[in-house]
């Protein structure tokens, strides 16, 4: 039962992406290019439709000349690390308790009634996968998906599926809070920051 | 209220040019040569006095953190590593710091790098933030460009380097030695203490570890004096603190304020009140999810700040304050903590990586009633069991939401395990 997925074909960085992991490698100190795993897990996972093969982790084993089982150590460890094939778009839904309180179960239905997915599923298009995931760290913007690399916030049943809706249409919906608000102020506008403090 | 003009954060809400110029005309990198000028042991004794509690949870005072970095380096290099690995539940203000002010984190980065004898800093942000790395990267750059780090970094004459390193989804790393171990390219599994990290930290050098909002604060303390600050909030509970106020309430938001300020007031004045009105309360939250909960009758009247939490059983912790009204089921409230902790057990101390599985394994019979009423107080020796008796404080965190949850609302599972009962028996 292997965690990982072997394809058969070998992985290797696009001359671009060996730049970048060279770039990633010279901020350590010399003889600590082992501190480069993750930033080089994250470019080759990036570079293969977000997932990472067997292949991508044995490569970066050898381009930082660390042993394939730290590698594996740390991409098995590590939840942002995918190990098997994920859809175009990358549904990650908060539910601990402060999204829990303010209705992730209701946006786990959509995905259920709308996609027919369930935590760990992916659409038989290939388009959606879902899995729940715990606090992401937008707590007052509360219930927050995650899409690819972007927090969608302040969500509701209706407004999710009109995120999903556009994201179908291959359209990149605005992310960020969903309902009329400013990023993490209040809703209805600030209450403080409002004498002038130079620099608006 | 604080007042607008004791407020340092004053792009929270990211209505403001985040980049350098912005960031300039706010006051950043006002002067910083000026408060390197001041010395390594004037900025850690000033920053003593202002009375800086360190502001990712555990509320240590930051100079005296500082002052245990060596004076004298005996060939190895010391390093400041910034804990931006935000992830305990509740908390979400760090995030506002790196998008929507960047440059004020990175000017702290260097005055307190400085004044530890470091030399470069490495900002550990949490994976899911990647919107708020692409910023942070952007105004490294700035500032590297502009001469505000690197060589001779503000014309101080000292030479400092930041980098940043992005995490991959573990609470763990956000423990000082996991995210230590994980900057070494590792599974974040937190490092036995002593040695501590300002003996033998990162790639075996002395380090500090410090949260992002208690760097960040750093260079305004020095430019507004110590005295301002310390002039802020309570003896011991100084100065000002950015508030995550989540769940229940008409208006969910990030504010900073006084330390010491009434969590009602908090709520009322900037949150748009408990939904359904104060009375519609059941309990809170007040400092992320590792710390115990609140009945409402604590809620009336209890300050925020480290003092007077830990007066009443809880916690400041981050000041994330998690509000839930009286239709909140409180145990499956608990129960999802349970789970979030077991999720995030690092797998290394078999009472925490056990152990939070039982305790959510029992959790989730307690939210559905099929359980013995025997079983609470088992579940609270249990709970006992794991806190202290593991390596980092993830097994205490994992332990005193529960007993928070017990102690206030016993009769409240009880009473589920007994109508359950008669439920089948009917």
């Amino acid at each position: 039962m292997s965690q990982v997925i072997e394809t058969g074909v070998a992985f290797e960085f696009t001359p671009e992406n060996v730049k970048k992991a060279k770039a990633f490698i010279a901020r350590y100190p010399e003889g600590r290019q082992q501190s480069a795993v993750m930033p080089l897990l994250d470019l080759a996972q990036r570079q293969n439709d977000n997932w990472l093969p067997k292949e991508a982790i044995e490569y970066v084993g050898k381009f930082l000349d660390v042993p394939y089982m730290r590698v594996l150590e740390v991409a098995t460890f590590y939840t942002m690390y995918n190990l098997k094939p994920v859809g175009k778009y990358f549904l990650q839904l908060c539910r601990t308790t402060p999204c829990w309180l303010r209705g992730s179960d209701d946006l786990e239905a959509v995905c259920k009634n709308k996609l027919g997915i369930a935590s760990g599923e992916t659409t038989e298009d290939g388009l959606f996968s879902l899995l729940e995931v715990e606090c992401l760290g937008a707590c007052v913007n509360a219930p927050v998906v995650q899409i690819n690399d972007d927090f969608y916030e302040d969500l509701n049943a209706e407004n999710f599926e009109a995120v999903l809706d556009k994201l179908a249409k291959g359209e990149v919906p605005p992310k960020g809070p969903q309902i009329d608000r400013i990023n993490s102020a209040p809703e209805g506008g600030p209450k403080t920051l409002l004498e002038k403090t130079g620099g608006a | 209220m604080l007042k607008d003009q004791d407020r340092i954060f004053t792009n929270l809400y990211g209505q403001q040019d985040w980049k350098l110029k912005g960031a300039q005309a706010r006051g950043v990198w006002d002067n910083t040569k000026d408060l390197i000028a001041l010395g390594q042991d004037a900025i850690i004794d000033r920053m003593k006095e202002s009375g800086l509690r360190g502001r990712g949870g555990a509320g240590f005072p930051t100079g005296l953190k500082w002052s245990f970095m060596p004076k004298e380096s005996d060939g190895r290099p010391s390093y400041l590593v910034v804990n931006a690995d935000e992830s305990e539940p509740g908390t979400c203000k760090d995030r506002e710091i790196m998008r929507f002010d960047p440059h004020r984190l990175l000017e702290g980065c260097l005055v307190a790098g400085f004044a530890m004898r470091a030399i470069a800093a490495y900002i550990y942000i949490r994976g899911e933030f990647v919107q708020e790395a692409i910023n942070l990267e952007i105004a490294i750059k700035e500032a590297y460009d502009a001469g505000m780090i690197g060589k001779n970094a503000s014309g101080s004459g000292y030479d400092f380097d930041i980098y940043l390193h992005r995490g991959a989804g573990a609470y763990i790393c956000g423990e000082e030695t996991a995210l230590i171990e994980s900057l070494e390219g590792n599974k974040g599994q937190p490092r036995l203490k002593p040695p501590f990290p300002a003996n033998v930290g990162v790639w075996g050098c002395p380090s500090t570890v410090n949260n992002v909002e208690s760097i960040a604060v750093a260079p305004e303390i020095l430019r507004r004096g110590e005295g301002w600050f310390s002039g802020l909030g309570r003896p011991n509970n100084t100065g000002t603190k950015l508030f995550c106020i989540s769940g229940h309430v008409n208006k969910p938001c990030n504010v900073e304020e006084e330390m010491g300020i009434p969590l009602k007031e908090l709520i009322e004045k900037h949150a748009g009140g408990v939904r359904g009105g104060w009375d519609n309360l059941l309990a809170i939250i007040p400092g992320g999810s590792s710390v115990p909960l609140l009945p409402k009758s604590i809620c009336d009247d209890v300050l925020m700040d480290f003092d007077s939490l830990r007066e009443v059983q809880s916690g400041l912790g981050t000041a994330a304050v998690i509000v839930m009204d009286k239709s909140t089921d409180v145990i499956r409230a608990i129960e999802r903590l349970s789970h979030f902790y077991k999720h995030e057990s690092c797998g290394q101390c078999t009472p925490c990586r056990e152990g939070t599985g039982w305790m959510w394994r029992v959790m989730q019979r307690l939210v559905s009633g099929e359980a013995e009423v025997e079983e609470i107080d088992m579940l609270i020796n249990v709970s006992k069991r794991i806190e202290g008796h593991t390596i980092c404080a993830l097994g205490d965190a994992a332990a005193w939401p529960i007993q928070g949850l017990v102690r206030h609302f016993r009769p409240v599972i009880e009473e589920r395990i007994k109508s359950r009962k008669a439920n089948k028996a009917a």
